[in-house]
């Protein structure tokens, strides 16, 4: 975008009709935990599924004193997050920064960061697919009376299937959650792993579907369960070794191929996280020979956010 | 006399199942008229006539998966007795899931074939409230076995299963769930004869061990005669004849019965 | 590598510089210009505006230049830079048979008031390449007017057809409701017909067609006939609230297509015949027809037919018409996704290891979760 389009477009690049739409859409979806409330999705310059609602979310929340945290795959710098952060420093002049603690509005792909949300935060996820009854069922009509009804038995046939196929529940990733044990709800693709981040949270997740045009919210210090059998209860993913950068067991890992003989290193996917310990003094095994190789910056002065 | 043998006939008070003057159009053609009769708990009533008679269009609104044009079915559960379409959707879909159910003539209308033959089966218990997978899957064992399909095959989807496994499937999907009242669509089309007469046996000793009450619409004589206790004839969306079924196949009475029973015995 | 994630940033900008530099080509030819691509390239600009659904041939052109022709591109620009307009209100309904007619022509007459206008087309052009338009030509080419001018106002042929009662009625909801504005409010099934038109008409040209094509070859039970393509500029009327008479805003030029489809008749209803419509911007007729043929095809339900193809689905054709979403959604895979596909990674690891485990005849309990 040139200089002058930014004296064509409103701040935070939506109108302010829109905005209120939005707004009301969210209070709406505050108002009842997990239902996905319809909102005329707006065109965004950005691509559709590109994190078009979680755009929308923001672009409706956000203000000159807020302070924006963008990740994707639970990294600041890759090349979405950086470009959706660029957009509203850009068109709502908003401070930004990588620190999960310093954000009052954080949008997200693909994860929830590993530093525990604090009150007064809200997260905002970008989601492809709201509706987390569309893989069994195709039809919205059909889809919407099951919400309505509670009629949820065959999210659970799903998993029976996965159990008896695999032994496992076969789904890793935008694993169905119920919230305040009424609508079953789709967490957006984070892996399982974060679910459990989602319960009784004290920050207000907000959940934003440009394409699918849909709205969805968890409260703060609601319930989120993850669907289970009694037998076969929700468990997360570990891995047997800690990360190689800082050193923890308690992270989700990204998997990096170092060399083309298979090698490869496992390192939190929450880089902020990450930089946060090894600045704190932790170090995982192969930190050294990453700085050495300059795959991670030597550990260095911290930025002003 | 089969119906003799049942003693829940005797016991219990109210029928599970009253149509009063149950009329069902399609625009200005009759699907069928004024057809009133009581179900008993236990007892199975069968419903007769040619193609076009109007037997499947009465079972599509006693099953609740049609609306009719007049009249009124109760249907009474646990001593609460209600109107099946006063009853809001949810409720009427729901009991549809659990309190009764529904065999249909095509398997495939009945079973979900893309999942396993123990999913199909758990998944009216899920529906029901269970949460434990171990449970589930000894139930789906169980009832796999009592439709004589092999445990083994618990996880082979329907797909894979010969068009009587499929049926039988269809019958333990349905009876899992221990529903009060079961309504079966020619529940033996499309098989052959050897097939059917298995799968008859099958369903005579389900129905009479398990009490249910249930509603069998056929053109088959043969089966009529072995399943049900009580027959409706229908002609034209109209009821020509009911009564016994020894005594309505033995000595029919309306001329349209008379044709028909004499159509199986030459 | 994990520095490859790094700097992006700069990878950015430095991408934006490398578009820059393919897009404007060898330097040593001359840059377009928007007036050129405007008045040369009139059904590309026509497809953009349409499906970009904003009425405005500058910004149509501009799009399709920064998007070096990529329709679909230059489709989204214009939509992202429409849905930040305010709204001022509606148009009055557009008056069809004012049309100022430049082309106007129906397969189901002979010949109909205000005749058959065959007007510019491609169709009776021998796809034979021009090769005088590689070369720059001095001469002006000049159509020959007609001798008389063409009637003011031409009946369509719907409207004769329901003189006489065979082509179903169709009339506005009771009260005549303002249609929903499917910009301003989502989807919701069963649709309207008013929301089914909006979305055709901002649909992609090619899905359409294949569609209008499928129904045509036997997935679906239609039998076309074109009662009427009509081609020209129509004047828009919008009435200000605080002047309350309507006020001449200008002319559209659109491609309307009125496609005539067999109706069996059912018991109350006798045999007749039933309408699809289409409209869009500009000259396009083969993404007029196509929305004709879809639109028809979408009122199976209504009219009591099976429903059994995808053209007659309208959850189906609806929610995937857009080509702003379907692109956005299809190209949103070359984002990152490996935090899912270590979680896929994790997952297959774990059965297959526990699987060898138990080939291997290790007595393992029954593997939990």
């Amino acid at each position: 975008m040139t200089a002058p389009a930014q004296q064509h477009y409103n701040y935070a690049y939506l109108d302010e009709q829109s905005k209120r739409m939005i707004r009301r859409a969210i209070l709406k979806a505050v108002a009842i935990p997990g239902y996905q409330v319809p909102f005329a999705s707006r065109e965004m310059p950005l691509a559709r599924g590109w994190g078009t609602g979680g755009m929308q979310v923001t672009a409706a929340l956000i203000g000159p004193s807020d302070t924006l945290k963008v990740i994707d795959q639970g990294a600041d710098d890759t090349t979405n997050a950086v470009s959706i952060r660029r957009f509203f420093s850009r068109v709502a002049h908003v401070a930004t920064t990588e620190k999960t603690r310093a954000a009052s509005v954080i949008q997200t792909r693909h994860r929830i960061p590993e530093t525990p949300l604090s009150a007064g935060q809200i997260i905002v996820y970008q989601v492809p697919m709201p509706e987390p009854l569309r893989k069994l069922e195709a039809s919205e009509r059909e889809t919407r009376k099951m919400h309505g009804y509670g009629e949820y038995g065959l999210m659970h046939v799903k998993l029976y299937e996965d159990i008896a196929r695999y032994g496992h529940v076969a789904t890793s990733y935008d694993y169905p959650v119920a919230v305040a044990e009424r609508y079953v709800t789709a967490p957006s693709p984070i892996p399982k792993f974060d679910n459990p981040k989602m319960n009784m949270s004290p920050a207000l997740q907000l959940f934003g579907a440009g394409r699918e045009k849909r709205i969805y919210a968890i409260p703060p210090h609601t319930r989120v369960r993850s669907l289970d059998f009694e037998d076969h209860p929700f468990t997360v993913q570990r891995w047997s070794t800690p990360c190689a950068l800082c050193g923890t067991t308690k992270t989700y890992l990204d998997e990096v191929v170092i060399d083309d003989r298979g090698g490869r290193m496992f390192v939190c996917s929450d880089s902020e996280y990450c930089e946060e310990r090894r600045e704190a003094g932790h170090a995982g095994a192969m930190l050294a020979s990453a700085e050495a190789m300059k795959l991670v910056d030597a550990r260095q002065p911290e930025d002003a956010p | 006399m089969s119906a003799a043998a049942q003693p829940s006939l005797a016991d219990d008070a109210a029928p599970v199942l009253s149509v009063e003057g149950l009329t069902k159009l399609y625009g200005d053609r009759i699907g069928c008229r004024d057809i009133s009769f009581s179900l008993w708990p236990g007892e199975v009533l069968g419903i007769v006539g040619e193609s076009g008679s109007g037997k499947s269009t009465l079972l599509r609104c006693l099953a609740g998966l049609a609306r009719p044009s007049a009249g009124r079915i109760a249907i009474t559960l646990e001593g609460e007795s209600f109107d099946l379409f006063a009853l809001d959707e949810p409720t009427r879909r729901r009991l549809m899931r659990t309190a009764w159910g529904i065999v249909h003539q095509s398997p495939r209308d009945g079973l979900r074939m893309g999942i396993s033959a123990g999913g199909n089966v758990g998944e009216r218990l899920i529906d029901a409230g269970s949460r434990h997978y171990g449970d589930i899957r000894a139930a789906a064992e169980d009832w796999l076995g009592r439709v004589e399909i092999d445990s083994s095959r618990i996880d082979d989807r329907p797909g894979q299963f010969s068009g009587g496994m499929q049926q039988r499937l269809q019958i333990a999907r349905v009876l899992v769930s221990g529903p009060r009242i079961v309504f079966m669509d020619e529940p033996t089309g499309g098989l052959d004869v050897s097939v059917q007469a298995r799968l008859l046996d099958l369903l005579r000793v389900l129905v009479r061990d398990l009490g249910i009450a249930a509603v069998i619409v056929t053109h088959d004589l043969a089966v009529a005669r072995l399943l049900t206790d009580r027959l409706i004839v229908m002609k034209d969306g109209h009821v020509v004849e009911e009564g016994l079924t020894d005594q309505v196949l033995d000595d029919p009475h309306h001329a349209y019965t008379q044709l028909l029973t004499s159509a199986v015995l030459t | 590598m994990y520095v490859a994630v790094k700097g992006g940033e700069a990878a950015i900008l430095a991408s934006y510089d490398l578009l820059a530099e393919t897009r404007r080509g060898n330097p040593s030819v001359p840059e377009l210009r928007l007036a050129q691509i405007r008045e040369q390239m009139g059904t590309a600009v026509a497809r953009v505006m349409s499906e970009g659904s904003l009425y405005d041939a500058d910004l149509a052109a501009l799009a399709l230049k920064q998007a070096q022709g990529d329709a679909v591109e230059a489709i989204f620009l214009l939509r992202a830079f429409r849905t930040t307009l305010a709204r001022f209100g509606s148009s009055e309904p557009l008056d069809t048979s004012t049309m100022r007619v430049r082309r106007r022509v129906s397969a189901t007459y002979k010949d109909l008031p205000g005749g058959q206008v065959l007007g510019p087309t491609y169709d009776y052009t021998h796809r034979l390449f021009d090769f005088t338009l590689g070369e720059e030509s001095a001469a002006t080419p000049e159509a020959r007017p007609a001798d008389a001018p063409l009637d003011a106002v031409m009946a369509r042929v719907p409207d004769i057809l329901g003189q006489e009662g065979l082509l179903e009625v169709e009339q506005p909801a009771a009260g005549d409701p303002a249609p929903t504005d499917i910009t301003r409010d989502s989807l919701s099934f069963p649709a309207g017909r008013d929301v089914r038109l909006q979305t055709l008409a901002r649909g992609d040209e090619g899905f359409l067609l294949g569609l209008a094509y499928s129904v045509q070859r036997g997935f679906g039970h239609n039998h076309p006939f074109v009662g009427e393509i009509r081609l020209g500029e129509v004047a828009v009327e919008f009435t200000p609230e605080e002047l309350g008479f309507p006020v001449d805003l200008g002319d559209l030029t659109l491609t309307e297509c009125q496609m005539v489809n067999q109706f069996a008749g059912s018991k109350h209803v006798p045999p007749q015949f039933t309408r699809g419509y289409g409209l869009s911007f500009g000259h396009a007729e083969r993404k007029a027809m196509a929305m004709s043929i879809v639109d028809r095809s979408l009122k199976a339900r209504a009219l009591g037919e099976e429903v059994v193809y995808p053209a007659q689905q309208e959850e189906f054709v609806l929610y995937h018409s857009d080509n702003v979403e379907a692109a956005g959604f299809v190209e949103h895979l070359k984002l990152p996704h490996y935090v899912d596909f270590q979680a896929e990674l994790e997952l297959i690891r774990r059965i297959r290891a526990e699987r060898a485990a138990h080939a291997q005849g290790a007595t393992m309990p029954e593997a939990a979760e």
